[in-house]
């Protein structure tokens, strides 16, 4: 196999891990930093391809398209969250509702896509600024793939900058480890809770509008993503958004060198590599294990 | 209502409800009894694991599809007088199976388990369908043969329900049994049950193995129910389909789950037939029930049978 093929290879995979990990990281700060299991994330990074659709046959503007399939699934998020996550929050078996909870948004959000704009596939074509390809020697990668993986990085020191390193996000991180501690201290938790779950769901529907020109846009197509996501976020640590974007490279070119030494299994590599952390790593690459405290 | 006179009443309902099927004259109305009590088998031995012992495992489909897929390829491949000794096969295979699985997944916490589960189900769904040559993959099994008085809906329907009915037996005297206690117990306080002696991953994992066991039969019975069996039993909407039929009934009643099965099944039958947005209905329904009756439908009924009680809260059995 020649070297050229390998790099090719690596760049495609590099631009499906940054996709993958575009919508992990919204995951991550929902599962991680909320703690609310949010099965329901795929869902939002559809209803962002569809929103970013419909803005774009209006405006007839990719970034307008891109900015209301970002805001217009953060919106349906928080909303979601005030009405019907925040209610249940500190119940018995709180995770196993939380599941069903947001199980019952995906069959919600699926079905009143197909209401809305009917079960046809749909498509949006790239901007004409990125529409191009760059040809680095031998090797030629679309500009917007190109753009796609910085974004990736833009994301993911963005997200670390202000998780640790800004007052929010530390009063983010304390509500998140003792939510009535920093509620005494005067910190409305459950609006803080709220922005965060608006935030990370905004972030799975840039995530689709970004997608949205190098796949289809269709109902289930965020069922599908779910899966690949919880990997992600499970191999990385809970929150963990170094570990997320790892994970996600490690998932996007385990199936891109996969597709070329075994075309017929690579769609199982993605759970092999997770039961292989997990039976190894018992909670994700990234998280320290806290002692043995276990029985 | 005391909780005997509960139970009672439950089982006698199961007994009179389902075996009175026999006496009904309508194909259509016995197939979906059959689905119910195969569904519902499924269902009340998921909630062994889930709703007695706290495990939430998102991989159970793997146990149904397993146990179809045994009864179906041997079945097919010897024909239709092996398909008994194929559903015999089935406990044995799953328990190997679940021992396995189980012993890896138990080590991990909460929400690491659920996705660990998950993973190996979602694997085992993916080989079934790229295997074609062993499994001929994503066109799943049809025509599968079964024994001469097996033939026919209601003669099929008896037999599941005989089966069924012995397995929810034997899983209701787990569940009064001191076993089916410690399992409560690790449920509401791990660390305690461990200071009494008691070694709790192993219970667990006793608990995963009789559960996947229970699972397998039930996808053994589906097998020869319509005869065609496909990967999808495999995925993870399966497991999560029973987790909410689960809910829906109510996990800490024993037979909470087949009544949740029994409203699943009678739903899609009927909204099914009248609208094409089926799943956006059961979406809304499911919101109702976190929202408004986390207990399900036997934890409803409790509330209001209390009213009527004289002392005591009926919540407090499970």
């Amino acid at each position: 196999m020649s070297f050229d093929v390998l790099i090719s290879q690596f760049l495609g995979g590099l631009s499906v891990a940054m996709l993958l990990f575009l919508v992990a990281s919204g995951l991550t700060l929902i599962f991680g930093v909320a703690k609310v299991f949010n099965f329901a994330h795929g869902s939002f990074y559809m209803l962002g391809a569809y929103f970013s659709f419909q803005a774009i046959n209006l405006f007839n503007n990719f970034w307008i398209g891109a900015l209301a399939g970002a805001i217009g699934a953060g919106l349906i998020g928080m909303v979601l969250e005030i009405c019907f996550i925040r209610r249940i929050s500190g119940r018995e078996e709180e995770g196993a509702f939380q599941i069903l909870l947001t199980y019952a948004f995906i069959l919600i959000i699926d079905d009143g896509v197909k209401f809305i704009w009917g079960p046809a596939y749909k498509t949006i074509s790239k901007p004409e600024s990125l529409a191009g390809a760059l040809t680095v020697g031998p090797v030629t990668i679309p500009t917007y793939n190109l753009f796609i993986i910085l974004l990736g990085l833009v994301i993911v020191v963005t997200a670390w900058y202000v998780l640790s390193r800004t007052r929010m996000g530390k009063i983010i991180q304390a509500a998140s480890t003792d939510t009535q501690m920093v509620g005494m201290l005067g910190v409305n938790v459950s609006l803080v809770m709220s922005l965060l779950f608006g935030v990370a769901t905004a972030m799975g529907g840039l995530a689709g509008a970004m997608a949205a020109p190098l796949r289809t846009i269709a109902p289930g197509t965020g069922v599908e993503i779910i899966i690949d996501s919880l990997i992600v976020v499970v191999i990385g640590g809970l929150g963990n958004f170094w570990g997320a974007l790892f994970a996600a490279i490690l998932i996007g070119e385990v199936n891109a060198f996969g597709i070329l030494w075994l075309p017929q299994w690579a769609s199982l590599l993605s759970f092999a590599v997770m039961i292989v952390v997990l039976i190894f790593k018992s909670k994700g690459l990234f998280t320290r294990e806290q002692g043995r405290k276990k029985i | 209502m005391n909780h005997r006179l509960e139970t009672t009443a439950l089982w006698s309902a199961y007994v009179l409800l389902f075996g009175g099927m026999i006496f009904v004259k309508n194909e259509h109305a016995i197939h979906i009894a059959a689905q119910i009590v195969i569904l519902g088998l499924f269902a009340i031995s998921f909630n062994i694991l889930f709703g007695n012992t706290g495990l939430l495992s998102f991989g159970q489909a793997l146990f149904y599809g397993l146990g179809a897929y045994v009864t179906g390829m041997i079945a097919k491949k010897f024909g239709g007088d092996h398909f008994l000794w194929a559903l015999l096969l089935v406990p044995l295979v799953a328990m190997a199976v679940a021992l396995v699985l189980g012993a890896l997944s138990l080590r991990l916490s909460d929400v690491y388990f659920t996705m660990l589960t998950l993973a190996f189900a979602q694997l085992v769904w993916g080989i079934t369908i790229k295997w074609y040559d062993f499994t001929s993959g994503d066109d799943g099994i049809q025509a599968i043969p079964k024994p001469e008085f097996l033939a026919g809906g209601l003669h099929y329907y008896v037999f599941a329900f005989l089966v069924v009915t012995v397995c929810l037996y034997l899983l209701w005297r787990l569940h009064r049994s001191p076993f089916g206690t410690i399992l409560k117990g690790i449920r509401q306080n791990p660390t305690r049950v461990n200071f009494l002696g008691l070694n709790v991953f192993r219970h667990k994992l006793l608990a995963y193995v009789i559960s996947s066991c229970f699972t397998a039969i039930a996808g053994g019975l589906y097998a020869g129910l319509d005869g065609s069996i496909h990967p999808d039993m495999f995925v993870w909407t399966m497991s999560g389909g029973i987790i909410l039929m689960t809910i829906l009934g109510g996990m800490r009643s024993f037979f909470g789950p087949i009544i949740g099965v029994a409203v699943f099944v009678l739903l899609e039958d009927v909204v099914g037939r009248s609208t094409q947005y089926w799943s956006f209905f059961i979406g809304a329904i499911m919101i109702v029930v976190v929202m408004l009756f986390p207990k399900g439908i036997v934890g409803v009924s409790r509330q209001f049978a209390g009213l009527f009680a004289k002392k005591g809260d009926p919540l407090e059995h499970s």
